[in-house]
């Protein structure tokens, strides 16, 4: 294993992801966006950010995918039912789209070389660790997420229910 | 496992703040680029991902965890919005009949 | 005692605020009696502090009430001075004010107005005082800019009638154009002298050079608003409109005490304008110009309340030459006999009226004799006093005056002297004019005709004894006397004096003086006898023809004629063209153009919100992107 991983890895993201924006049926755009995000898992694995990469593995490919799947299925949306922007459109949205990249980079100065990036501290990611950090520095923030959480589940309960009166 | 995470070892930050720009800027290209609500959605996603991914390296940079709690919020976050989100598009759907954002412009002046 | 100063005018604020707020309410026996004895408990505390300065050593307490303006090197406090000149003052408003309450009783019976008009004449009282008792020139000039505003309200009391209401503005106008200089004046003195505190003042101009260009720009300043305030040539115009208001008020405000105001602050700044001789210069002719002209426009006006306005600016004219030849001492003499011979004259003057039934016309009158026997003797000692017959007190007043101006400057001298002769003349001719003779008014009046009731007739008698013995306060040297009044005040002139040479005339110049006024003053009496009562002359209806002199003397010199074609028109004109050009197309275009400016500005970018959801999004980017840009620049 070398630091070729690395980069093939971010490859496939930056692959996967414009596929995911080109692609013309929605539901391919979720099927490829479900390997982006596992090439983020990987990512995170090589960061050593176990915890995160499992959470990221169960939540975002697992629940959110299923959940835009169920969605894209139920409203049974087909390839051109809905037609893309004008050529000319799109380009703007690309030309857009470098302007930012090139902005960023500027502004960040990300390609001027950096320091390596070193792992200091081996079960940073690790649960053991990051549990601590969660239920002791940011106890509050954990507890007022679950309420967000619970509202955001009657939120979504409430709108997607059909209204009672109008049928 | 302990060899993918050598892997990194001696990867610079700036490739992954570089990575993480790219991504982002996908995700706005989506956004401007395409008409379907689910669409744009999913570019948000890609938005909200390159961000953890930024923060992630910074918080093994810095060698901190607070960076990846973070990112757990942020995780809850996005799982609470995309279900309002997407049940909110199911309401658009049902009452225009479809996800085009082009149809809802009762916005305008 | 003197500690306790404050309370003099307080005493009046507290009336203004009891009658004001209860002029609906309260019944007129009680409003009349509040607004009494308001001024008589402040008249009671001015005679124990004047009786306690003269025991005391040192003449001048400074007492401070509160702090009122510090900032930085700025510090004004609201303090009060007590000195001769001040409690001399005090004694003058505060005892002639009471006099003049009491006689409003009677005179403002049947008024619809008795509690606004008591409550009015408090506050003026309450403004006075102040005036008179700041310690510094910022209170003085809240109390001027109080008495201005309370001449206002009295001179248009009436003012449902629109030339009152229009004779009020007039004073007001007028007085604000004297007040601006006073106000430069006060800026000038903190800027020179970093103080405005007459105690700081005063000190360092003494030992700046006589001359000194600040202190004249000061002292001119200063006389453009006593210009104003006592009604000099040329703002004298607006004193004999403002006999528009209630008799008591002329006698008050606009002959005994706020007319005298220009004359209490240029004596109390002596010390600068003893400095400023060129001020001075322009002080004594002003003050000459004023005396001769009102005098010429007196001989030949009809109505007896125009006839007593211009014997005030005349008198005032005296008192201003009095101020400009040094004689700062024979000023305030006058100023004092003036208060008490003036305002009997006026309140006698309202007794006639009133028992005319509002009747002012002189050529209406006649015989009034046999039937107002107290106001025809009251008047007749006034008569004798301002004409400056021996031994009533204009005589003594005038006399150290013309004795003053004769040393100075011979000319001068003559044409005061003519001055006082036609004082006596238009005095004698108003008194033969309205006493004597047959009843000439309608029989409606002739049955009407009463004497005053005694709370009119009692002050009369009071101010009568004062005028004719008020002289007696100043019995100069030549007489044997030691002239009580200049020991009194040589404290608050003590700088001054000794930057002036003295009274160097021998006493048998003197002599001569004195009989050569009295003599033409007993002339002039003679030749009105003659005319008014051995002849029975009256005075032509306006419409008759005037020729000459008498002509231009009944049409006031036209004067006001003179100030609307050259002042009041072309500033008419020029507030149209302004009104018309410069705000009408100017700023209302200018405002208008921006409000229809933002109007057409957003109807074009409204079109902006599509309703595109993509394209708000496209401008999010874009902001972003600026965003970045200038935050790349900025680092």
């Amino acid at each position: 294993m070398s630091i070729s991983l690395f980069y093939f890895v971010a490859f496939l993201t930056i692959f996967f992801a414009l596929l995911v924006i080109f692609s013309k049926n929605p539901v391919h755009s979720v099927l490829y966006l479900i390997v982006t995000f596992f090439t983020f898992t990987l990512h995170y694995i090589m960061l050593n950010a176990q915890f995160l990469a499992i959470v990221n593995f169960i939540v975002y490919m697992g629940a959110i995918m299923v959940l835009f799947l169920f969605v894209l299925m139920l409203l049974n949306l087909n390839e051109g039912s809905i037609g893309s922007k004008s050529n000319l459109l799109k380009m703007v949205g690309v030309i857009a789209g470098m302007c930012l990249i090139i902005t960023l980079v500027g502004s960040l100065r990300a390609l001027d070389t950096s320091d390596p990036l070193v792992l200091q501290t081996q079960d940073l990611g690790l649960v053991k660790n990051l549990g601590k950090v969660l239920f002791s520095k940011f106890l509050l923030p954990f507890e007022i997420s679950s309420i967000l959480l619970l509202s955001a589940m009657i939120g979504a309960v409430l709108l997607a229910k059909k209204d009672i009166k109008q049928v | 496992m302990e060899n993918l995470t050598q892997a990194i070892q001696g990867v610079p930050l700036n490739h992954y703040i570089l990575l993480s720009i790219i991504v982002f800027a996908i995700g706005v290209v989506g956004v401007l680029i395409r008409r379907n609500a689910i669409v744009i959605f999913m570019s948000v996603e890609l938005m909200l991902n390159a961000v953890n991914l930024l923060l992630i390296a910074f918080s093994v940079h810095h060698n901190d965890p607070s960076g990846q709690v973070f990112v757990f919020f942020i995780m809850a976050l996005a799982a609470a919005e995309v279900a309002i989100g997407l049940a909110i598009i199911v309401m658009i759907y049902r009452n225009i009949n479809s996800t085009d954002v082009n149809i809802l412009n009762k916005l305008k002046w | 005692m003197i500690n306790l100063v404050w309370i003099v005018p307080l005493f009046p604020l507290l009336g203004f605020l009891i009658n004001g707020l209860g002029r609906n309410s309260l019944p007129k026996t009680i409003v009349s009696f509040v607004g009494c004895l308001a001024v008589f408990a402040s008249f009671a505390v001015s005679m124990g502090i004047f009786i306690e300065l003269i025991s005391e050593e040192t003449k001048s307490f400074t007492i401070p009430v509160f702090d009122w303006i510090s900032a930085g090197n700025i510090s004004i406090p609201f303090s009060f001075l007590v000195d001769p000149l001040s409690s001399l003052m005090l004694l003058i408003i505060t005892g002639i004010g009471f006099l003049i309450h009491v006689y409003s009783t009677g005179y403002m019976h049947h008024d619809a107005g008795f509690a606004k008009f008591f409550s009015y004449l408090n506050l003026f009282i309450f403004f006075m005082l102040l005036l008179v008792l700041g310690s510094n020139y910022v209170v003085m000039f809240i109390g001027w800019e109080g008495v201005g505003l309370c001449s206002y309200l009295l001179i248009g009391f009436w003012f449902s009638n629109s030339s009152y209401a229009s004779a009020a503005k007039k004073a007001f106008v007028m007085n604000r154009i004297g007040d601006l200089g006073f106000l430069i004046a006060v800026f000038l003195i903190f800027n020179t002298f970093n103080s405005v505190e007459f105690s700081s003042v005063f000190p360092q101009a003494s030992n700046m050079i006589s001359g000194d260009s600040a202190l004249i720009l000061i002292t001119a300043l200063l006389f453009v608003g006593a210009i104003g305030k006592s009604a000099q040539i040329p703002l004298f115009t607006w004193l004999p409109d403002a006999m528009a208001g209630p008799t008591p008020v002329s006698a008050l405000i606009h002959a005994a005490t706020m007319v005298t105001a220009g004359i209490y602050m240029i004596a109390r700044s002596n010390i600068l304008f003893t400095l400023a001789p060129e001020t001075l210069g322009i002080v004594a002719i002003i003050g000459l110009a004023t005396l001769f002209l009102a005098a010429a426009i007196a001989l030949t006006q009809t109505d007896i309340k125009k006839v007593l306005a211009y014997s005030t600016v005349s008198q005032l004219g005296y008192m201003f030459l009095g101020l400009g030849v040094g004689a700062y001492n024979g000023a305030f003499f006058h100023v004092i006999t003036h208060a008490f011979f003036k305002a009997l004259l006026f309140l006698g003057a309202g007794s006639v009226i009133h028992a005319m039934s509002d009747e002012q016309d002189m050529r209406n009158m006649g015989g009034l004799k046999k039937r107002l026997p107290v106001t025809y003797l009251t008047m007749m000692i006034g008569t004798i006093a301002i004409a400056g017959l021996p031994p009533f007190s204009g005589f003594f007043s005038k006399d150290e005056i013309l004795a003053h101006v004769y040393e100075n400057n011979k000319i001068f001298w003559l044409v005061a002297l003519i001055g006082a002769m036609f004082t006596a003349f238009y005095m004698f001719r108003m008194m033969f004019l309205t006493f004597n003779g047959k009843f000439r008014g309608t029989t409606e009046q002739e049955r009407h005709l009463h004497e005053s009731p005694g709370s009119m007739t009692i002050p009369l008698i009071v101010l009568a004894i004062l005028s004719a013995l008020g002289g007696f306060i100043g019995i100069p040297a030549v007489f044997g006397g030691s002239h009580w009044l200049a020991g009194f005040l040589a404290p608050v002139f003590e700088a001054s004096a000794s930057k002036t040479s003295h009274l160097a005339l021998d006493h048998t110049t003197e002599y001569i003086i004195m009989a050569v006024s009295v003599g033409l003053a007993i002339l002039a009496m003679l030749y009105a006898y003659n005319r008014y009562v051995k002849q029975a002359h009256i005075p032509a209806d306006e419409n008759t023809g005037r020729t000459g002199l008498a002509r231009l003397s009944y049409n006031k010199f036209f004067i006001d004629e003179i100030y609307d074609s050259l002042i009041v028109r072309p500033l008419n004109v020029l507030s149209g063209l302004f009104f018309r050009v410069i705000d009408k197309a100017g700023i209302d275009g200018i405002v208008n153009g921006f409000g229809k400016g933002a109007l057409e500005a957003s109807k074009t970018l409204r079109l902006l919100q599509s309703g595109m959801v993509g394209f708000y999004i496209f401008m999010m980017v874009a902001g972003i992107l600026a965003l970045l840009v200038y935050s790349m620049y900025k680092i």
